[in-house]
């Protein structure tokens, strides 16, 4: 049980928490994510990034996107509430060092909170960070301010032009790569679509370029294979191998299909509302 | 063999039971009693639940079947029988209907008869060197040993008679388990009964290991696994869930900062083997242990209430022969699959499965493709799993180990329609203990090494069960547990 200590809107369906997890705080490293499941006798356990630590207080804070059942349920409960159960720090750490070329990081959607503690890693560890986030539109951009703070330059792009450049983030990447000071690093963390365009984008110019895979999990301790994806020619566990990986090596669409693996019947039941989860709206 | 109720079962045994006299048996006349079968759930029924399908003796069965114990002086059985329980003596006591010191013997070797009688493979142990077996010929007629220990260990939870067992007064010295399976449980087990004070670190939400996350409800109700563990909470052992070691905290640290005097690990199996064929990503491939966990920890099972969702098939192929993939297809099928293959690349002989699950599943309508083994799974547009292909295979010259090696049949490929494959073919072991813990030594498969006493090569720190022997059994991963605590308790008492 680990009680939420504050919560904020951070747009729409986004939601912010800081929760007491002491032993966590202390151990976690830029890159890991925790498994929290609500209910523990018909829950699901559900992946989600530690976006930030308070070794002091001994909280984490977690950001997430109400998009179905569990975010949905998670999303309800207020501070002063308790998590059934939470478990982590998980997956390895991203790998951090000194880049002699500015390091650039992209983030797309919820994807800039897992971001987030990497920009702050990477400008620590002495690098020139550049940071490039992007939303569909201006409500929805997170962490704006929180980016800036550990970045030396941060470019904003929205879908619909309503907040910084009408663009992809592919296309100040791809800029990025063209002029005469590329990048060292390139990390993408949004969703799957992204990261491959990210990668795409890089893959002419050499740069590597980390993404960081969010397939559906079960436990999250390498023990059921669910996690799996084909990274070059082998199988790898997200879980423990990951979350991160080379973005040029990653077989997207065979990942983006097995995030779908239960679409249809999620959908379906949520639909003809026969599920009785009640949370599902 | 044909189905019988129990009713009839247990009728049969009522007109029998009065006419024997457990004092004065003869070998002769013990020989003449009927093997008792179990009673079950009707295959027509129990196929579309999940509730346990073996319903336990009656009291006169249990009766009967402990008659048919020989009581020989040089009792084979024990040998057979990992934790080399006292099998005469518990026997004879449930002969005579006495039992609760039928327990008592049991329990002074083993302390989770209710899952053991459930699960262990006796046909390879107990029963494989049980006598009677061997006068008939058929190991399946030696006394079921099991089934009788099932019933006296369900016989003292039905009736409230579950001993908190005597704790040693505090002996000052702290000691840490990791995972609570059945090894860590009787570890943990052993080492309160010393007078330690004992904590469990489980990374799940729930305590168990594979007996709750692997074995279905089926085949071994949680609940039974649920008073176990609160036998050792009312013994003062402490467990605390979702704590994984090596990554909420350090295996060192906890001999270091948080003052453990030893550490016993007993971190199970890890991650699921797949066998390199094409399409084994495609949607619609689950692991075992991934189909398994969603049905069994997380009850996807449960629909409606569950918020797990698991993958609704129509044809499903389970690719294995252990009881896992007896589990996984019967749990298919128990989900709504309506046709649900086995595919194994051997005969029926050479199945590493129970007798008794295979036996069931054939019941349940499982459909057995023995000399056959998938080459490819085969995708619609989507990526989802439309088909496999597989090729046939015939018995060979006879290899190594005298068994006669299936040799594929060129040629042969043919195609099954399937919407959903579940390869159950064991587990590589977990690797985040030794990831985190560089002076662990491991051997090639990943497995942490010990040495005869149990200790891993780190001082203070033994390990167990399935992290050290592979896939085994409960029984097996029990004794390792048990014999781990002799060696801690040893080196404490220093
Ligand atoms: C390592 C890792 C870190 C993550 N970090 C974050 C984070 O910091 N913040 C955050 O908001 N999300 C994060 N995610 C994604 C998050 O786990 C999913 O959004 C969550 O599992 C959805 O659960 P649900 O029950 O609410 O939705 P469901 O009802 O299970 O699904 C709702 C919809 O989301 C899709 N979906 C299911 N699982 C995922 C998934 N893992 N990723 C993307 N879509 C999915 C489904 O196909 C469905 O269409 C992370 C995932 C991983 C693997
Ligand atoms: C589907 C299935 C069916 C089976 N059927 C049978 C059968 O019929 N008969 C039989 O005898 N055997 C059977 N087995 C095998 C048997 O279940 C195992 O051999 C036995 O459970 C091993 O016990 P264990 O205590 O070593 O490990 P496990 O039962 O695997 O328990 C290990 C526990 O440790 C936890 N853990 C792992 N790492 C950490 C960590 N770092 N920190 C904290 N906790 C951790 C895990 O979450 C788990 O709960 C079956 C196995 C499976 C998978
Ligand atoms: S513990 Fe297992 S092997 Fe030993 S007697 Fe019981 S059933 Fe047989
Ligand atoms: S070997 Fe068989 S018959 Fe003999 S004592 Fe053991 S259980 Fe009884
Ligand atoms: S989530 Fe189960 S192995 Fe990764």
């Amino acid at each position: 049980m680990n009680k939420i200590i504050e919560k904020v809107k951070l747009s729409d369906d986004v939601f912010q928490m800081k929760i007491d997890a002491p032993l966590i705080a202390e151990e976690r490293k830029a890159g890991q994510f925790i498994v929290l499941l609500i209910d523990l006798e018909h829950g699901e356990r559900i992946p989600l990034t530690i976006a930030g630590a308070d070794k002091k207080n001994g909280t984490i804070t977690i950001i997430f996107q109400a998009v179905g059942d569990t975010t949905r349920l998670l999303a309800k409960k207020e501070e002063g509430d308790y998590i059934e159960s939470l478990l982590g720090p998980l997956g390895t750490p991203t790998h951090i060092q000194k880049y002699d070329k500015p390091v650039v990081c992209v983030g797309g959607g919820i994807g800039v909170a897992p971001l987030r503690p990497i920009v702050q890693a990477f400008k620590e560890a002495g690098n020139e960070v550049i940071s490039i986030i992007g939303a569909r539109t201006k409500e929805l951009l997170i962490l704006e301010d929180e980016i800036n703070r550990y970045s030396n330059k941060v470019i904003v792009c929205t879908d619909d032009g309503s907040y910084g450049r009408k663009d992809l983030v592919t296309a100040p990447l791809k800029e990025i790569c063209e002029s005469d000071n590329p990048p060292g690093e390139v990390i993408a963390i949004g969703p799957p679509i992204m990261m491959k365009f990210c990668a795409l984008t890089t893959k002419p110019f050499n740069v590597h370029t980390t993404v960081s895979l969010n397939t559906i999990m079960v436990d999250g301790t390498g023990m059921c294979g669910g996690c799996r994806v084909t990274v070059g020619d082998d199988v790898k566990f997200v879980c423990v191998d990951g979350p991160e990986f080379d973005g040029h090596k990653v077989d997207f669409e065979n990942m983006m299909n097995r995030l779908n693996t239960y679409k249809f019947q999620e959908d379906h039941e949520c639909n003809i509302g026969l599920d009785g989860k009640g949370a599902k709206k | 063999m044909q189905y019988i109720s129990p009713e009839e079962l247990s009728s049969q045994a009522d007109k029998i039971i009065g006419t024997l006299n457990p004092e004065t048996l003869t070998p002769k006349e013990r020989r003449a009693i009927p093997l008792q079968e179990m009673p079950t759930q009707d295959p027509e029924v129990r196929r579309s639940n999940m509730e346990e399908v073996a319903l336990g003796y009656t009291e006169n069965q249990v009766k009967l079947e402990a008659m048919r114990c020989l009581q020989c002086k040089n009792a084979p059985c024990i040998q057979g029988c990992p934790v080399a329980i006292n099998i005469p003596a518990f026997l004879d006591s449930a002969a005579k209907g006495d039992f609760k010191s039928s327990i008592n013997i049991i329990k002074e070797s083993s302390s989770l008869p209710a899952i053991c009688g459930r699960v262990c493979p006796q046909e390879s142990q107990c029963m494989a060197t049980c006598t009677v077996g061997k006068a008939e010929k058929d190991i399946m007629r030696s006394v079921q040993i099991g089934r009788v220990e099932r019933f006296v260990a369900d016989w003292e939870r039905d009736n409230n008679q579950i001993d908190i067992p005597q704790v040693a007064p505090e002996s000052g010295k702290k000691v840490a388990i990791v995972g609570s399976g059945p090894s860590g449980l009787t570890a943990a087990f052993d080492l309160r009964k010393a007078g330690h004070d004992v904590t469990i670190y489980e990374a799940f939400h729930k305590n168990g290991g594979v007996t709750v996350y692997g074995i279905p409800e089926f085949r071994l109700p949680k609940a039974i696994v649920e008073i176990e563990i609160e036998t050792l909470v009312k013994m003062g052992v402490k467990i605390i869930t979702n704590f994984m070691v090596g990554k909420t905290r350090k295996l060192k640290d906890l001999l270091t900062i948080d003052g453990f005097d030893a550490i016993y690990i007993a971190a199970g199996a890890g991650l699921p083997k797949f066998m390199g064929i094409e399409g084994e990503n495609l949607v619609g491939v689950f692991s075992a242990n991934e189909y398994l966990t969603r049905s069994n920890l997380m009850k996807a099972y449960d629909f409606g209430k569950a918020r797990t969702p698991i993958y609704k098939s129509r044809k499903v192929a389970v690719f294995g022969g252990g009881n896992v993939a007896m589990d996984a297809a019967r749990t298919a099928k128990r989900i709504g699959a309506e046709e649900v293959h086995v595919i194994y690349r051997r005969t029926e002989k050479e199945m590493p499965a129970r007798v008794e699950e295979v036996h069931h599943a054939k019941e349940e309508g499982i459909i057995f493709d023995f000399l056959t083994n998938p080459v490819r799974i085969l995708g619609d547009e989507n990526g989802r799993v439309n088909a496999i292909e597989c090729l046939k295979y015939e018995l060979g010259e006879p290899d190594d180990s005298g068994r006669r090696r299936p040799v594929p049949i060129k040629g042969s490929e043919f195609i099954i329609e399937v919407d959903a494959c579940i390869p159950s073919l064991g587990n590589n072991a977990n690797p985040v203990l030794s990831n985190t813990t560089p002076d662990l030594e491991i051997n090639k498969w990943g497995n942490i090494v010990v040495d005869e006493t149990g200790k891993t090569s780190i001082d203070k720190v033994y390990a167990g069960g399935d992290i050290v022997l592979g896939a085994a059994t409960v029984i097996l991963a029990m004794g390792q547990g048990r014999d781990a605590a002799v060696s801690i308790n040893k080196i404490l008492s220093k």
